[in-house]
């Protein structure tokens, strides 16, 4: 076991667990806040993958962006953190069924796919390669999403906007 | 270093370890100084000495304060969220010590050599907001909650500025490496600054090419952006809203106390050398010295690296002393202005920047 062994089950520790915790958390707000743990922990193991810039991207606008949105959302609607949230079990029975299937086919998913399993090579900037990827083969999708998103920002902000009377 | 640590201690993890603890105690040193400096140059803006009893001109003043602070009780009131509550100011210096893991104090020592070191450092400070919302909520005290929304939605306002006056400075390394290439490794960055002050990229870049004369006015106008963006990410006067005392008692960290409010005061001065270092990096050479190195003409070697930390830390202290400085002369904005200073003046600003600078590094 080598220390990057040792690194990547405490990213997955951190990942799994948090996540359990964000569905289980009784407060909206304290499941936002573990959130956070599992966002930084799946940051951590694309490190270990070597896919750098994702890494940094995940935390930037999981964190820093979305999770900062979700935490004001939360914190502004005063109504929503004073509801008692139901996690409790019902639907017992299809929810066995349900998880049982997906299981097996996770499983059987993992146990017929021929993993890659060369020895590891050294870490390589991604970044380069990306941008350029993006700007030449896929520029036109490229170009959509920002637009896409500029649509969505002046959507909102004018659904946010008090009409002038 | 690293080399150099793994063969005094002859194992990798121990080395690991001790270099990347080293930024703690340049930390605790730092803030031990800053928060003096910052004391005795407020009293003298204000025509008074400031700390005299501790020590000659009160330079102990600080470590008699750390140890009142050590003893302290830890008080946490009893309508507070206790495990959000104690995890908000670890994460809050968390958050601004991950930012060191990038910062090259010297041309041998660097946290990580990671070739996306500014980016990450951008990403990595969205923590810091985490952790001050999370201290703000779990105080369950409306001025704590104000204080730690105004700080987040001031501190996510102002990240886009920077990062486009950033990517402008990216661009214009690019004109510089080898390859044609940018670059986001602070490290390369101060490489490519090297040798003399009329390298660094505020006076335009290396050398003496048309371009660099172009592009000497956008570099300062970019400068003058960042120091304003940057004041707001650290919440430091004219945009201290989040601690605005008149208002808010003191923010996020009003129900704080003993040695959590020490992580705070710790993750804020820390902050404030993190943004310093970042602008002396992209825009003052780094590490690398204005004049050239006593080490080199003297032919001893390892005293370069030595010389390097020096200009880092001079520069880094510079730019801190700045911001004190701000602080004592300039009022607060208001809410309303500091927004629009952001979204009216320095987004724009920082956009036509960024396409003048990309005309004229293609050109």
């Amino acid at each position: 076991m080598t220390i990057y062994d040792i690194i990547f089950y405490l990213f997955a520790a951190i990942t799994v667990l948090s996540a359990f915790l964000v569905v289980t958390a009784k407060n909206i707000v304290h499941s936002a806040f573990y959130l956070l743990f599992t966002f930084f922990g799946v940051a951590g193991l694309y490190v270990l993958l070597g896919a750098d810039f994702i890494a940094i991207v995940q935390i930037m606008v999981y964190v820093g962006g979305i999770l900062i949105l979700l935490l004001f959302g939360v914190m502004l609607t005063n109504k929503i953190t004073s509801v008692e949230i139901k996690s409790g079990t019902i639907h017992v029975l299809p929810a066995v069924i349900g998880l049982g299937l997906f299981a097996a086919f996770v499983l059987s998913t993992m146990m017929t796919t021929k993993w890659k399993s060369n020895p590891a090579e050294l870490p390589f900037t991604t970044v380069y390669d990306l941008g350029y990827i993006l700007i030449n083969e896929y520029v036109l999708i490229f170009e959509l999403l920002g637009i896409l998103l500029l649509i969505a920002l002046i959507g909102a902000a004018s659904i946010a906007r008090k009409d002038k009377e | 270093m690293h080399q150099l640590l793994e063969e005094i201690f002859g194992s990798e993890l121990i080395a690991i370890i001790i270099a990347s603890s080293l930024p703690l105690i340049f930390i605790t040193v730092l803030v031990i100084f800053a928060v003096l400096l910052e004391r005795k140059v407020a009293g003298h803006m204000q025509d008074r000495l400031g700390p005299m009893r501790v020590g000659y001109h009160g330079i102990l003043q600080t470590i008699a304060d750390f140890f009142k602070l050590i003893q302290k009780e830890d008080i946490v009131a009893d309508t507070t969220d206790k495990r959000f509550f104690n995890l908000a100011p670890v994460l809050v210096f968390a958050g601004s010590y991950a930012a060191y893991a990038a910062l090259p104090f010297s041309s041998a020592y660097i946290g990580s050599r990671i070739d996306l070191g500014l980016f990450y450092i951008v990403a990595i400070s969205s923590l810091v907001v985490a952790g001050i919302l999370m201290a703000g909520w779990s105080s369950n005290n409306k001025y704590s909650l104000l204080g730690a929304m105004r700080s987040a939605a001031q501190i996510v306002s102002y990240e886009i500025p920077t990062v486009l006056v950033i990517l402008s400075m990216v661009m214009i390394s690019a004109n510089f490496t080898v390859d044609g290439k940018g670059t986001l490794s602070l490290m390369e960055i101060s490489e490519i600054q090297t040798s003399s002050f009329w390298n660094w990229f505020v006076l335009g870049g290396a050398g003496f090419s048309l371009s660099k004369f172009l592009l000497l006015p956008f570099t300062m106008a970019a400068f003058l952006i960042f120091l304003i963006s940057s004041l707001a990410e650290v919440n430091r006067t004219p945009f201290d809203m989040p601690e605005a005392e008149s208002e808010l008692v003191a923010g996020y960290h009003t129900e704080y106390s003993g040695m959590k409010f020490a992580m705070f005061f710790l993750a804020e001065y820390a902050n404030m050398f993190a943004v310093s270092a970042i602008a002396a990096a992209i825009f003052f050479g780094g590490y690398q010295s204005p004049i050239g190195y006593l080490g080199n003409s003297l032919g001893i070697e390892w005293l370069v690296p030595i010389e390097q930390f020096f200009w880092f830390s001079v520069k880094g202290v510079f730019f801190v002393f700045v911001q004190m400085w701000l602080r004592w002369t300039l009022p607060r904005v208001r809410v309303d202005q500091l927004m629009t200073i952001c979204w009216k003046y320095l987004i724009p600003y920082a956009f036509v920047n960024l396409t003048i600078i990309g005309i004229i590094s293609l050109i």
